[in-house]
């Protein structure tokens, strides 16, 4: 690129100008630190003078040179006390090199380092989240144990922090503070849980990683958090994504029964299942299987899915082991394109990469066979690659390919990286055993091996030949034969040994060639080597056995030269054949028994991968890669027989939508105005978790619990008085009021209906995590949305009559649940019906952080992500000729144009015939701007799309007419917003509030009394109302009776401010303080409806 | 995880050492040097390896061996990769990654690792990110600093490791705003003695120089991403999009970076570029041999073929070469055994050829095998696999930036067979 090299000029150059400077500056560079220690402590001196100096470059060059010291890992110890005096210097640099420096002394220093603590407790408190977390990172990482009580104090603050940064921080710090004092523990899990249930992706990673460290075996404490987890997953940083997913594969292990026995069929069905989703036998039948994958394992697989494309090869690896480890049999082949996509990368990449296919492949062929020629050996390979390459080809050989394979081992024989061709030909070996079609092609391709220029390559062969002939030794008489006249060019004692050892162990075969062979050993008996030596004595023996006639005395001899040798095991041998052989008086029973020790039939070798005894590790570890336990190696436990109990992972799923997304909720409207971050959403998440175990779980539950989510099922259904099918909240009511439907049940039917329920929860958390807040889309969802809708609005008042409707919901989930689950592996052409929203979770986060980015506006603008969401007819289908739209608004800001409100369409299509070029055409009147939509290409038939586009209304109720285009037909439609909708929420302290109500005084104020319904009085319920009514902000205040709501119109970004004061029982009156009057008065009209009795 | 960090250099010299937890002594490295000892080349020397108390894993690059101790059990993937950003940070920071540089630049190194790492856990490794904490040096604020005795450090604290796309830093502004793509291809092929094709596949990969201001919002779509058989993203495309669209969606870093890298599958026909017509051969008696290479272009899509270069690893009995090359020029190195015949630009009308003898050491015994060919080349303007970027769509921003997108065609690992 361009600017790449540009800015190498400059680099160099920029070097250049350093080596020139040194003369002066004697910094950093090589000069300086090699002169430093030439002229010896002299330099030192005067380093702790600049030290003490007043100027701040002189302090500076100092550092500088110091971290030049300890980068060679040379010993600057003792300018310490001159060092920690700077640690409060406010200049940056300086103070960040002396970090590096007293964390590199302070463990040797400890009294002195204790000086610089209080500075870093001051930054503790420091306003300013970054210069928190870098004073904990320092102070952490200072090893003295005199401080453990202090680090455990700020680790405790730092981990209820509200910048998820330092919360991070924290958790690293847990590590550090572990491996410092141990005793810490206990303390430090309690930090762990609290930090677990952190919903920030930045400290996900962090988080799992000390829990690793610290507690790998509290598996309990991951329950509440598994869902969470897997869904934060994709948005976490790369490096904790490894670690959460070696993690969570754990986890799995213990948690879910095996995928692998009877599962293997249902799981097919399930895929069919899904192109066929109508066929309804074949649902009968995954019905009866006795397997049914947890929903939770299902939920892991599917999250962990796209991060098989990361551009992280250890991420990769993980997803890769997970698939291995936990997925079912058929669905393990999916990380094999990616995983030979990692042997692109670097050769270290490559190695580890090869290392795990290797022991992958022994298991499982099939997964690998089709890239079999991604592993083809290069010359340029480096020799461990080769090997592992060679490996996985003779693993991957079959009858089908072991021409294609054994032609190209032809060409590696021959390579030059002799240690690679002899690895070759034992692979050679491996093949003609594991394969009995080409045993003789190999053998007699091995015999021709033998007139080889190269000894190591004749030496191997020889070996090799010597292992197969083991196996069929009956036909190969004449192998031996030309072996033996080879054995004087031989020089390879290994090679050598093993002729000698074929010889003897088949000698009656070559009756004639044998004692020829043994006249010549006896010969050179003296100048062989200690193994072939051995070998000699072996044959002498076996000949002395067999043909005592012709050999006795050339054995006598060489058993002579034997027990004179040198070495000690050769002596041994001798004396022990000669006692089995040779009959004397002394020799009791053992030499009658002599030729059937010596010539007993011996089992073949088994010619088998170096890899078979790996996959008693976990894949893609340091163990695996060793091939031993390395320390602290966490065992992969076998799947339990029965599956713990599941519903303790039960928590109100999270949507990643949700997370960190600064909004103020209803419920939590006393809590303090600075923890709105995820923390006290996180309690609420776990309030919400608690009431739906304690629901559902089979142990009795506190009884206050169970009345709470009771209570509140009803409070919220109630409201529901309108029949809206679409809402996004309804999600914990629904399953609140489920709950309380089975405890109607009897008991026996209590397992099968928790297990249907949390899949139920399941599959709805996928529609959050695709479309958002918005719950219904395609006209299948739509429909059992309504029916749930319908059920909860009874349960309040017939929950009997709730429980019998809520049945038939829960037989239909396992179906859809089917289809929704294996969406991921569908082909993309595929019409994914509602999936297609154009708001993918991340993008919404990546909005969250163009927010925390624009620190602009003084007043943030909140993000309501909660609150029931109408949808709309935009286009009836009927008039539509099969087009059919439906549009809500999505409470989002617009991400292309602030000013403009979001709209979410949804655009099914209803006819036969797919649709073609939808887009938006031209709008009237022309005050109104517009940001139309992506075109959509294609719509299938029954498939529908849900895209985004922004209007800019111009804070006015006039419609917004437009064209609504397919290829074929243009369609009129008409979008007038209700008023609510053309604000978004800010967020205002209530002494902001007061004032900006002062001055929005007289004619720009309007107000209203009104008669409350009186189920609307309670302060949850009517703030809910309100904001369900208008996109507005709640204000904190300290009042019960006075309920603050605060505002900007979308597009000019006025400010709108709603008070309702309640008075008495069932009276109450609305202020609406805008500039916008034509705004106020239609937004009082409408909060009067919303409030007044239904 | 990663507790220390040692950077070695080719002759075996430790010339820098980081410590994230407690210090540990460089006598453990003596456990690699034995290691690198045994390997023939820097290339051999396993990248894991045990000693009694730790564990050494470690990558060799750009001559330099980059060793990390690790204590307890980690993905050595994860440690590689993790090596091999800092190896990429380096070349970032200081244009190149040699140990001259990192022995100029010590302190900014040191200043890098502190941040990449925190307790032997990844803390920020986006360039980004760094690049806001701690400048790079440049000629200019070289000579400021030295004037003014400030620093390269930032004054103000970066945001972009709390955002949630921690890849684009807060506040970009350029004059002129451009996105260039560049679309690289490699044919990594092995072509057999006959001149059929044993195996060959193309991998892609995107490189993007993105210098737009604010907080662009980019669409990327290819004419026919079904080509695309295998994808791997920069962390800023949305997955979701690509799963259904198949288009690119992104919030782009700035400045460079890989997009995505992909792989068109091994079972589409790969259009090989050139050919090579080759006998090499060594006399059974006396001490020689003959060389003759043609090579020629083959599917080429009439597209010029240039930078073509082929590379032979010369069996280590072959002495000395004497040669003529009708076209470009060859040299032979007699202590490494390299043929190398650069040719340059490829001319179809007139072909290339390379002939002559090989004289081998005295009494040596004929090689065994002949060396197999490695070809470099180069086709600019075009992506062999047919791959074309159909447009790209900004949102987010108002302005209108200069977009533009190359092709280019390489041989990656090309290697023929003699």
């Amino acid at each position: 690129m361009s600017t790449n090299t540009s800015y190498n000029d400059q680099g160099g150059a920029e070097a250049a100008v350093e080596v020139g400077q040194e003369g002066t500056l004697t910094s950093s560079g090589t000069g300086a630190g090699f002169g430093l220690f030439s002229t010896d402590f002299k330099k030192n001196d005067d380093l702790k003078e600049m030290l003490e100096s007043n100027k701040e470059s002189l302090k500076l060059e100092a550092m500088k040179r110091i971290v030049g010291l300890i980068a060679k890992g040379k010993n600057a110890s003792e300018l310490f006390p001159a060092v920690v005096k700077n640690v409060a210097n406010k200049n940056i640099e300086l103070k960040k090199l002396v970090y590096v420096y007293l964390v590199r002394y302070a463990e040797e220093q400890q009294d002195l380092a204790l000086l610089s603590i209080s500075t870093f407790q001051r930054a503790l408190k420091d306003p300013n989240q970054l210069i928190r977390a870098s004073a904990l990172r320092v102070l952490s990482s200072i090893r003295v144990p005199i401080i453990v009580p202090i680090m455990m104090l700020a680790i405790k603050e730092s981990a209820s922090d509200m910048s998820p940064y330092v919360r991070k921080t924290s958790a690293h710090a847990i590590q550090k503070l572990y491996s410092l004092d141990p005793d810490q523990r206990e303390h430090l899990i309690e930090v762990i849980e609290k930090l677990l249930k952190d919903k920030s992706t930045l400290v996900a990673g962090s988080v799992v990683m000390a829990f690793e460290e610290v507690c790998p075996d509290r598996i309990d404490l991951i329950h509440k958090n598994y869902r969470k987890l897997c869904n934060l997953l994709v948005d976490v940083e790369e490096w904790g994504q490894v670690v959460i997913i070696c993690m969570l594969t754990r986890y799995a292990r213990t948690q879910f029964t095996s995928p692998w026995q009877e599962g293997v069929s249902f799981d097919e069905n399930n895929e069919k299942a899904f192109y066929d989703s109508d066929s309804e036998e074949k649902r009968d039948r995954t019905e009866a299987k006795p397997y049914m994958m947890d929903p939770d394992h299902r939920l892991l697989l599917r999250n962990t899915k796209p991060l098989l494309q990361s551009r992280n090869t250890a991420v990769v690896m993980a997803v890769a082991q997970l698939y291995w480890h936990l997925a079912p049999t058929h669905e393990v082949s999916t990380v094999t394109k990616s995983l030979v996509r990692l042997l692109r990368s670097h050769r270290e990449v490559q190695y580890v990469v090869l290392q795990n296919i290797a022991t992958m492949s022994i298991q499982r062929k099939g997964m690998f066979e089709p890239y079999m020629k991604s592993f083809y050996v290069r010359s340029t390979d480096a020799t461990h690659i080769k090997t592992l390459k060679l490996e996985i080809l003779t693993n991957l050989a079959n009858e089908a390919n072991i021409s294609t394979i054994l032609r190209e081992f032809q060409t590696y024989v021959k390579s030059q990286d002799k240690a690679f061709a002899a690895a070759t030909i034992q692979a050679i070996g491996r093949c003609a055993t594991n394969i009995s079609e080409v045993t003789d092609t190999c053998l007699n391709g091995l015999v021709l091996l033998l007139s080889n220029r190269d000894e190591t390559v004749v030496a191997e062969s020889v070996v090799v030949i010597k292992k197969l002939l083991q196996t069929q030794p009956t036909q190969h008489s004449d192998i031996i034969k030309h072996m033996a006249k080879l054995f004087d060019k031989i020089t390879v004692a290994m090679a050598r040994a093993s002729i000698l050892w074929l010889i003897g162990e088949y000698c009656e075969r070559v009756p004639k060639i044998a004692p020829d062979v043994l006249r010549k050993m006896a010969k050179s008996f003296t100048s062989e080597e200690d193994i072939v030596k051995l070998q000699i004595v072996n044959l002498a023996a076996k000949l002395y056995l067999t043909n005592s006639k012709q050999t006795k005395l050339l054995t006598q001899y060489i058993l002579n030269l034997g027990k004179y040798d040198q070495n000690y095991d050769i002596r041994d041998r001798t004396r022990f054949i000669r006692q089995l052989i040779v009959p004397n008086e002394k020799s009791g029973a053992l030499s009658r028994y002599a030729r059937r020790i010596l010539l007993a039939p011996k089992p073949a070798p088994l010619l088998q991968s170096a890899f078979k005894d790996r996959d008693r590790f976990q894949l893609g570890t340091l163990s695996h890669s060793l091939n031993l336990k390395a320390s602290g190696y966490q065992e992969l436990s076998d799947w339990p027989a029965v599956a713990p109990d599941q519903s303790v992972r039960n928590v109100e799923v999270i949507e990643p939508v949700h997370e960190t997304v600064a909004s103020v909720k209803k419920s939590k409207a006393a809590k303090s105005e600075d923890k709105f971050y995820s923390d006290s959403e996180g309690e609420q998440e776990d309030r919400k978790g608690s009431r739906n175990s304690s629901s559902s779980s089979n142990d009795s539950s506190s009884s206050s619990s169970s009345s709470s989510s009771e209570g509140s099922g009803s409070e919220e259904s109630e409201e529901e008085t309108s029949d809206e099918s679409a809402k996004s909240s309804s999600q914990s009511e629904k399953s609140s009021s489920e709950s309380e439907a089975d405890q109607k049940k009897e008991k026996n039917k209590k397992n099968a209906n928790s297990k249907a329920k949390s899949k139920a929860v399941d599959s709805e958390s996928e529609e959050e995590n695709n479309n958002g807040p918005m719950a219904s889309s395609s006209s299948e969802e739509g429909s059992s949305a309504s029916e749930s809708s319908a059920s909860d609005s009874d349960s309040g008042t017939e929950q009997k009559k709730s429980s019998s409707k809520s049945k038939p919901k829960v037989q239909e989930r396992p179906r859809k649940e089917v289809s929704l689950l294996d969406l991921d592996d569908v082909t993309p052409s595929a019409p994914t019906t509602s999936k297609a929203s154009v708001y993918s979770p991340s993008l919404l986060s990546d909005l969250e952080g163009l927010s925390l980015s624009s620190v602009s506006s003084p007043m943030q603008v909140n993000v309501q992500t909660f609150g029931p969401v109408k949808s709309h007819e935009l286009l009836h289908h009927m008039s539509g000729k099969g087009l059919s739209a439906r549009y809500h608004f999505p409470r989002q800001p617009f991400l292309y144009q602030p000013s403009m409100v979001h709209l979410q369409v949804t655009l099914t299509n209803t006819s036969d015939h797919p649709l073609e070029g939808l887009h938006v055409g031209d709008h009237s009147p022309a005050s109104i701007t517009l940001h139309r939509f992506n075109t959509v290409d294609r719509l299938e038939p029954q498939a529908s799309v849900t895209v985004s586009m922004g209007i800019d209304f111009n804070d006015s109720t006039q419609a917004a007419n437009f064209q609504l285009c397919t290829k074929e037909a243009e369609f009129s439609v008409s979008i007038q917003p209700a008023v609510g909708e053309l604000l978004l929420p800010t967020s205002l302290t209530q002494p902001d509030f007061e004032k900006e109500q002062g001055k929005l005084q007289g004619m720009n104020e309007t107000s209203a009394t009104i008669t409350m319904a009186a189920s609307h009085c309670s302060s949850a319920v009517l703030s809910k109302r309100v904001l369900s009514m208008a996109h507005l902000g709640e204000v904190i205040t300290g009042h019960d009776s006075i309920h603050r709501f605060a505002g900007r119109t979308v597009s000019s970004g006025a400010l709108v401010l709603v008070t309702v004061e309640q008075r008495e029982a069932t009276g109450a009156t609305i202020t609406v303080n805008t500039d916008k009057t034509v705004m106020a008065s239609m937004l009082l009209r409408d909060l009067k409806q919303a409030l007044a009795s239904a | 995880m990663i507790h220390s960090l040692f950077l070695i250099n080719h002759s075996g010299d430790i010339f820098l050492e980081k410590h994230w937890k407690s210090v540990i002594g460089r006598s453990v490295c003596d456990y690699f040097f034995e290691a690198k000892e045994k390997a023939a080349e820097p290339e051999d020397v396993p990248p894991v390896l045990q000693t009694p108390h730790h564990y050494l894993i470690s990558i060799y690059r750009d001559r330099l061996f980059f060793l990390s101790v690790i204590q307890t059990e980690a993905p050595p993937l994860f440690v590689i990769e993790f090596l091999h950003r800092v190896a990429e940070m380096f070349q970032d920071y200081f244009g190149e990654c040699s140990e001259t540089v990192i022995k100029d630049n010590v302190v900014t190194v040191y200043e890098l690792l502190e941040e990449m790492l925190d307790n032997g856990f990844p803390l920020a490794t986006e360039s980004n990110i760094l690049k806001e904490m701690i400048r790079p040096p440049t000629i200019l604020r070289t000579m400021v600093n030295t004037l003014t005795g400030t620093s390269n450090f930032e004054e103000r604290l970066p945001s972009g490791q709390l955002s949630t796309i921690p890849w684009r830093r807060a506040g970009v502004k350029y004059t002129n705003n451009e996105a260039y793509f560049d679309v690289i291809e490699e044919i990594d092929a092995i072509v057999d003695k006959s001149g059929t094709t044993v195996c060959a596949e193309i991998q892609g990969v995107i490189e993007a120089c993105i210098k737009l201001s604010g907080m662009p919002d980019l669409t990327l779509s290819f004419m026919n991403p079904r080509l695309l058989d295998d994808v791997s993203f920069h962390p800023c495309v949305r997955f979701k999009r690509w799963e259904s669209e198949r288009v690119l969606s992104f919030i782009p870093p700035d400045g460079n970076f890989t997009l995505m890298t992909y792989h068109v599958s091994a079972q589409n026909l790969v259009a090989i570029p050139v050919y090579v017509k080759q006998s090499i051969s060594f006399f059974e008696s006396g001490s020689g041999g003959r060389l003759d290479l043609t090579v020629g272009p083959k599917q080429t899509m009439g597209k010029m073929v240039e930078c073509f270069v082929i590379t032979i690893h010369m069996p280590k009995a072959v002495l000395s070469t004497s040669l003529t090359a009708t076209q470009g020029s060859y040299t032979y190195d007699p202590a490494t055994k390299v043929l190398v015949w650069d040719i340059g630009r490829l001319n179809p009308q007139k072909l290339p050829n390379l002939r002559g003898s090989l004289s081998l050491q005295d009494g040596a015994p004929k090689p065994e095998d002949n060396p197999s060919l490695n070809i470099a080349l180069k086709i600019q303007q075009l992506a062999i696999s047919g791959l074309k970027v159909n447009r790209l769509d900004m949102y987010g921003e108002k302005y209108k930036p200069f977009k533009g997108v190359k092709y280019v065609t390489k041989a990656g690992k090309f290697q023929v067979r003699t």
